[in-house]
C-alpha cells in the first residue's frame, strides 16, 4: 500500500498523534504487541531544535513563537515500508517506536495497531484535552448571574 | 520518492562524519595526498568518495551546485533527504559536484572578495583515474614536490595567479578522494 492509498491526511494524523503522545505512555501501549519487526535504519535517531511559527488568530501574519526540541528518525522494515518520525523532547526509543507505528501502518498490520495503539493514545489525550478544558471553565466568571445588588 | 534515495547515509554519524572530516582536512592541508574514505553511498553517477564529502561538508545553509551529468533526479532527492542543502546555479553555490568537463565554465564560480576570501566555492570533481602522478605541485603543506593526476593544469594555474581568491578543490575517484587548494603551484609533470 502506498502513501497515497493511505492519505496524506490520515498519516498526518496519527504522526501527530505518536509525536505529542508521551514517550511512556506509548512504550506502554506498543511493547506489549511483542517482538519488534526487523528493520534498518534510513536515518539514525538526532536530537535537534525546530522554530514553532504560528499565526494570529491562524490568519495573521506569521511569527516565531519559540524553540522547541524534537528528536527525529527514518526507518525501513524488512518488508518494505519506510517510517519517518519527529518527536518531542530527547527520547530516542519514542522516536523509534513512533517511526515503527507510523512504518507498521503502512502495511498489513495497521489494524492492529489502529486498535492497540492509536485509539488508547487518542482516547488519553481527548481525557487530557477534557481534564484542562474542565479546569479552565471552573474559573470562567459567568457575568449573568451577577447581582446588581439593587435590592 | 524511490527507497535507494533515502538509504546511503552514515551508520554512525559522529563517528564516520569526524574520521572523514578528518581525511578531506588531511588532503587540503597536504595537496597530492589520496584518502581513502567511505559509510557513505549516493544514487549514480556520484561516487562514495563524492557521498561521503557531501555528507560531511554541506548542509542547509551551504548552497550546493550540481553539474550537468550529476543534476538528475535521484541525486537531487537523496540530497534533498540526507542533506538538505539548497540546490543552486553556479554563481551562488558554495559547493559544486560534478565531472571536471561539466564543471566548465570555471570563471563562473565565487572566488570570494578581498574582504573574505573564503567566501569561494570548493568544487568537488569527480575524475575517472586518480593517482600520485602527472602535474607537479609545490606550495604549503607539500614537502618540496608532490604529483597528482590533474584533469588539466591551466585552469589551476590562472586559479593560483588569483591568490589570496581563487576556489578550491577536491577531486574523487571511487572510494579515494585528494584535494588542491588554491595556495599550490601546479606545473606541467
Amino acid at each position: 500500500m502506498s502513501v497515497t492509498e493511505i492519505g496524506t491526511e490520515a498519516r498526518r494524523g496519527w504522526m501527530g498523534l505518536l509525536a505529542r503522545a508521551p514517550a511512556a505512555r506509548l512504550a506502554g501501549v506498543f511493547d506489549p504487541l511483542g517482538a519488534t519487526p526487523g528493520f534498518e535504519w534510513l536515518r539514525t535517531p538526532e536530537t535537534g531544535g525546530v522554530m514553532v511559527r504560528g499565526r494570529t488568530g491562524g490568519t495573521g501574519a506569521p511569527f516565531n513563537m519559540g524553540e522547541m526540541t524534537v528528536t527525529r528518525c527514518a526507518l525501513r522494515l524488512e518488508t518494505g515500508e519506510v517510517g519517518h518520525a519527529y518527536v518531542q523532547g530527547r527520547d530516542k526509543a519514542h522516536a523509534e517506536r513512533a517511526a515503527l507505528v507510523d512504518a507498521l501502518m503502512q502495511g498489513p498490520r495497521a489494524p492492529e495497531l489502529r486498535e492497540a495503539v492509536l485509539a488508547p493514545l487518542a482516547e488519553a489525550e481527548a481525557a487530557a484535552r477534557r481534564g484542562r478544558a474542565a479546569r479552565a471553565a471552573a474559573t470562567k466568571v459567568d457575568f449573568f448571574t451577577m447581582v446588581r445588588g439593587e435590592g | 520518492m524511490r527507497d535507494d534515495v533515502l538509504s546511503g547515509g552514515f551508520a554512525d554519524t559522529p563517528v564516520e562524519a569526524a574520521r572523514a572530516f578528518r581525511a578531506a582536512l588531511e588532503a587540503m592541508a597536504r595537496p597530492g595526498s589520496i584518502h581513502r574514505v567511505e559509510g557513505a553511498r549516493a544514487p549514480a553517477p556520484v561516487s562514495e568518495a563524492a557521498a561521503v564529502l557531501l555528507l560531511t561538508l554541506c548542509d542547509r545553509e551551504t548552497p550546493l551546485y550540481l553539474a550537468p551529468g550529476h543534476d538528475v533526479a535521484p541525486v537531487r532527492d537523496w540530497v534533498a533527504f540526507h542533506i538538505g542543502a539548497p540546490l543552486v546555479g553556479a554563481s551562488e553555490a558554495m559547493f559544486a559536484l560534478g565531472g571536471w568537463q561539466a564543471l566548465a565554465p570555471l570563471d563562473a564560480y565565487r572566488i570570494g572578495t578581498p574582504d573574505y576570501p573564503d567566501r569561494a566555492v570548493t568544487l568537488i570533481a569527480e575524475l575517472v583515474n586518480l593517482a600520485p602522478e602527472g602535474a607537479r605541485l609545490s606550495g604549503p603543506g607539500i614537502r618540496e614536490t608532490a604529483r597528482l593526476s590533474l584533469p588539466e593544469v591551466a585552469a589551476f594555474q590562472r586559479n593560483h595567479h588569483l591568490f589570496p581568491l581563487g576556489w578550491d578543490a577536491f577531486f574523487t575517484c571511487g572510494d579515494r578522494l585528494a584535494a588542491l587548494p588554491r595556495t599550490s603551484v601546479v606545473e606541467a609533470g
